[in-house]
């Protein structure tokens, strides 16, 4: 896509630096109108719609997977996450676990993320894990969110929400599954 | 000296005595468009390096790590003044200048058809812009971002006076960017030169009506979500808040319904001057003429339908994502066939290089890469990563500063010698736009890595060892590189005056209009009216600037001491009136001044200043309704009035008619995002409550719909029969109509005090209590001037041969009788039938 992108932009900067430059001669009125009708309607209807095509082709499946849609077969876990000024309440609700500013997800399944807010507009984000969403007063947005490799993965708050903004990180822990279900029972008994 | 040239100063004299400002202090009483454009223009420059210098403060602060030169506390104050001062006290402000000072000059006609608006809408920019620029003096400023989510801009997370300064200061300034955009439609559509058909109109023309369109519908929205935030921050009605059943989404809907034009609305007039600038130096006509018509008018209407691409994160359905997500990608085809269609232009044509050119093509480049990365972000995945990083921050700068700063100082250069009669220098300019051009990629051509890398917009401060370190650290160097281009550029300016080359008369050999008028430029603009056969008067006809300056035009000799322009059809542009525009004026420095009281007696919460301050602005403002028409300060009956064409208040359909028409656009926008509120409440909001009882009783509605029908019904008969030379009965059935309007009035207001309404503690109450208000307001508003009009009639001021002020209020009458219904049925019948 990104390249794409710095294609069009080269090409269509070189023909106007070409154009300023190209003396045309005499151009009768029939010639220039043909000159004319192939720009327009190549570069202004024929090149975009085309390139919208092909990013929507690519796009829309992308978009899809992204779905918080059922997995057959298997139960997602899920976790609520409620964003305070200036903190992230994680609550693990089959389980009953509270934690602070950390969440803990096995590693190579999908979770569901029940997000919400206790005050302002704040979003959940994970750079590496991709995906964002926003948590409003009020309402639950669910994202889902899958870790391919174990590890700790960091997260902020993405939307403004006021002078702690900057500092309103957490991290996220991915465990192998089986290590994740120790600490779920280690997590349960520390309660 | 020769006869003709003793003729020709004679009329320059007699001109300049009927047209000239007010000498000293006197000029703050000028109305007319050079004047009031310059005005904007250079104040709007003010903003402009103010906001520049609130940039510079942040990116001192991001240079490095964990730096703490500037708190969160002022830094939130930085970044929301920036994008405020940048977005609406600049770049509006400054575009509707330059089409203020251009659009008159370039349909060939004297002035606007209303300059004490103009000069009104000056007066509240300025007093509105100081307004907020005072909180930042006073370290009170608003610190939620410049669209003002709710609700943390609300009372409870942002108790302090900061957020009034925004919702009230903004406003204001938005009630001048409405008039002006009012000023702009009509002056296109009704005073363009004899012969100006809509099709040999500049192209320039064509970007600016869908601009003055897109702000008319565009920009009510935002000022319907302020008045509603403010009155939940300061008298606790529920609007946003979930706990009564409102909903702070409806902030983000309603202010996106503005937002997202507003990046056209200032990309429009600035790819208005590209298509102006170009083919003047590639000297042809523009290519595409009809195709770029097409493509703006296309482009006015789907940016209204795409606002919902700010929210992608918000959590909203699939299917509606996958819409907003095409029709923003959409935008890419007009914008695609304006820059094709500019190159065909370059391609065919023989160009002459020159510095207008150099910023003209800096914009290209800059533009179309922010194009392409914007048609990324309407994909929503793609969306969902870099949405709130600094990705989004350098896109929008790219789009913003590329579409429109760009243009902007190319159009600015192009102009100059129109305004100062010097031509511009190109030594300093060129390094101007190196400086400036390196700085800008500099700073936003990294901040697009510094994003991807997962770096939050609006944070203070941030770690050592993300990879963001030397990419901050570049983009601050660039931000000052970019600082010292803007700087070159205002010595530039300021040395310009002094010692620019004396410029000859059309010195780009330009093909449009305003290049006949004088130079340095006259308030009159032109001492005869040119007749139109071609899109480009001045290609065709090169004797023409001195044609009409010996007084061989249209219109020439002064009567009466009335400014006088053509008044012409809107489609044909064949005359039809000659519009007499008032003179020197005082009124409207004085509601200037009174509108900015109420604002500071709201924001100090002196109320009853506020109040007493709003009951003189509204006497101010009628008094400057009085001096209108067959008014003596006007132009009172004669003997020898103009016959062929009439003057406009001699007829029944002129510009003041026009004016009310998109006066009432503008409010029927305001109203839709009422009523669209209203339903957005009863369907998505999470906890919507409906009182057990409906407040509102059946009969009193229908007696107040009953006697609003009477009233508007009767107005209607009148005017149609004093439009047919039928004066019988004028003034008694104007004070009928007024005694039934009255009477509508008082209804609602009973209806209002009985109903008990909870607005502190219901949305659905809230919004009940606003629409009675609404309705109050305009039953309140139509009587009122109905009823000087049957004084006027009384007076001699409105008659068989006045007709004219009647026919402005009928548009009146007729859209307060649509909202009062509408209204009862969005309001007690849905609900009955929910």
């Amino acid at each position: 896509m990104a390249s794409f992108a710095v294609v069009t932009l080269l090409v269509v900067v070189s023909l106007w630096l070409y154009a300023v430059k190209r003396r045309p001669g005499e151009l009768d009125a029939a010639r220039a109108r043909r000159i004319q009708n192939r720009w327009i309607i190549g570069g202004g209807l024929i090149l975009p719609i085309s390139s919208m095509a092909l990013l929507l082709v690519f796009g829309i499946p992308i978009g899809y997977r992204m779905l918080p849609l059922p997995v057959a077969g298997q139960q997602v876990l899920q976790i609520e996450v409620t964003g305070h000024q200036w903190w992230w309440q994680v609550r693990y609700p089959e389980a009953d676990i509270e934690l602070r500013n950390e969440l803990h997800i096995p590693a190579g399944q999908p979770v569901d993320l029940q997000l919400t807010s206790n005050d302002v507009i704040h979003a959940f984000w994970v750079p590496r894990l991709g995906g964002k969403l926003d948590m409003l007063p009020g309402r639950t947005n669910v994202l889902r969110l899958q870790a391919d490799q174990p590890g700790t993965y960091h997260g902020q708050c993405a939307e403004f929400c006021g002078t702690g903004h900057a500092h309103m990180k957490f991290t996220v822990h991915a465990h192998a599954p089986d290590d994740f279900a120790a600490w779920l029972e280690g997590a349960d008994r520390d309660e | 000296m020769s006869d003709q040239q003793q003729n020709r100063a004679r009329l320059h004299r007699e001109y300049d005595r009927v047209w000239g400002n007010w000498p000293g202090w006197g000029a703050l009483a000028a109305v007319n468009h050079t004047s009031v454009g310059l005005r904007f223009i250079v104040t709007g420059l003010v903003f402009f390096l103010i906001g520049g210098v609130l940039s510079m403060l942040m990116r001192t602060q991001l240079a490095l790590p964990e730096q703490d030169i500037i708190g969160p506390e002022l830094y939130n104050q930085l970044f929301t003044m920036h994008g405020t001062l940048m977005m609406f006290l600049f770049a509006i402000p400054v575009l509707e200048g330059v089409a203020m000072y251009l659009i008159p000059k370039m349909i060939g006609a004297r002035d606007l058809p209303f300059p004490r608006v103009g000069a009104m809408g000056y007066y509240c920019y300025l007093f509105g812009g100081l307004i907020i620029l005072s909180s930042m003096a006073l370290s009170i400023a608003p610190d939620s971002g410049w669209f003002m989510y709710t609700p943390l801009s609300s009372s409870t997370y942002s108790p302090g006076p900061g957020s009034d300064f925004w919702l009230l200061g903004i406003t204001f300034v938005e009630i001048s960017s409405v008039s002006g955009a009012i000023e702009l439609l009509v002056a296109i559509m009704r005073t363009r030169s004899n012969g100006m058909s809509l099709t040999r109109m500049p192209i320039f023309c064509w970007y600016i009506m869908v601009m003055a369109l897109m702000i008319i519908v565009g920009f009510p929205p935002l000022i319907l979500a302020s008045i509603l935030l403010e009155l939940e921050r300061a008298a606790g009605f529920v609007f946003f808040e979930v706990a009564g059943g409102g909903d702070p989404l409806l902030w983000q809907h309603l202010f996106w319904l503005f937002g997202h034009p507003e990046v056209y609305i200032s990309f429009l007039p600035a790819a208005g001057i590209v298509s102006t600038l170009l083919p003047v130096f590639a000297q042809r006509p523009i290519v595409g003429y009809r195709w770029l018509v097409l493509a703006v008018i296309t482009m006015g209407f789907i940016s209204f339908g795409l606002w919902v691409h700010h929210m992608f994160t918000v959590g909203i359905p699939q299917l509606a994502q996958a819409f907003f997500s095409l029709a923003s990608m959409l935008v890419a085809i007009p914008t695609a066939i304006q820059i094709f269609a500019w190159l065909a232009t370059l391609w065919t044509g023989r160009v002459v290089w020159s510095l207008p050119m150099l910023w003209i093509l800096g914009f290209l480049i800059i533009f179309v890469a922010g194009g392409l990365t914007g048609v990324m972000l309407a994909l929503v995945p793609f969306n969902w990563q870099v949405h709130d990083t600094h990705f989004v921050v350098a896109h929008m700068h790219y789009v913003l500063v590329g579409g429109m700063l760009f243009p902007l100082i190319a159009g600015l250069y192009y102009w100059l010698p129109h305004v100062s009669g010097r031509m511009p220098s190109e030594l300093l300019g060129r390094w101007a736009f190196w400086l400036v051009f390196v700085g800008f990629n500099m700073t936003f051509l990294l901040m697009h890595v510094t994003g991807l890398l997962g770096m939050p917009r609006r944070i203070y401060t941030y770690q050592a060892g993300l990879g963001w370190d030397w990419l901050n650290l570049l983009s601050s160097i660039g931000g000052f590189v970019m600082a010292m281009g803007v700087g070159m550029l205002i010595v530039d300016l300021l040395l310009h005056f002094r010692f620019g080359r004396l410029a000859p008369r059309n010195p780009w050999n330009a093909d449009t209009l305003e290049w006949a008028v004088d130079m340095p430029v006259t308030t009159y603009n032109f001492i005869s009216l040119p007749d139109i056969g071609s899109r480009h008067p001045l290609w065709d006809d090169r004797q023409l600037p001195e044609r009409l300056e010996s007084g061989q035009g249209g219109l020439v000799e002064i009567q009466a001491d009335r400014r006088v322009t053509w008044g012409s059809d809107a489609v044909t542009g064949q005359v039809r009136e000659v519009v007499h525009v008032p003179s020197n004026s005082w009124l409207p420095l004085q509601t200037g001044v009174l509108l900015a009281v109420v604002c500071l007696g709201l924001l100090t919460k002196f109320y009853w200043v506020a109040l007493g301050a709003s009951l003189l602005a509204l006497l101010v403002i009628l008094r400057w309704s009085w001096h209108n028409g067959g008014h003596p300060l006007a132009a009172p009956l004669r003997d020898d009035d103009p016959q062929d064409p009439p003057l406009h208040s001699r007829t029944c359909d002129g510009p003041g008619r026009w004016g009310m028409l998109s006066t009432l656009l503008a409010n029927g926008s305001l109203f839709a995002c009422l009523l669209f509120g209203w339903f957005y409440f009863w369907t998505v909001s999470p906890q919507w409550q409906v009182p057990a009882q409906a407040p509102l009783s059946a009969t009193p509605l229908l007696l107040a719909g009953l006697l609003l029908s009477a009233a508007a019904l009767l107005y209607h008969r009148l005017t149609v029969r004093l439009c047919r030379g039928q004066a019988q009965g004028l003034a008694g059935g104007l004070w009928l109509c007024t005694a039934l309007g009255l009477g509508h009035s008082l209804v609602i207001l009973w209806l209002m005090l009985d109903a008990q309404l909870t607005p502190r503690s219901l949305a659905h109450d809230a919004v009940l209590a606003v629409m009675l208000g609404y309705l109050l307001f305009h039953g309140v508003l139509a009587t009122l001037l109905t009823l000087l009009q049957a004084l006027r009639v009384r007076l001699g001021y409105v008659g068989v041969r006045l007709p004219y002020e009647p026919m402005v209020l009928r548009p009146l009458w007729s859209y307060t009788l649509g909202v009062f219904w509408i209204a009862l049925a969005g309001f007690f019948l849905m609900p009955m039938a929910w």
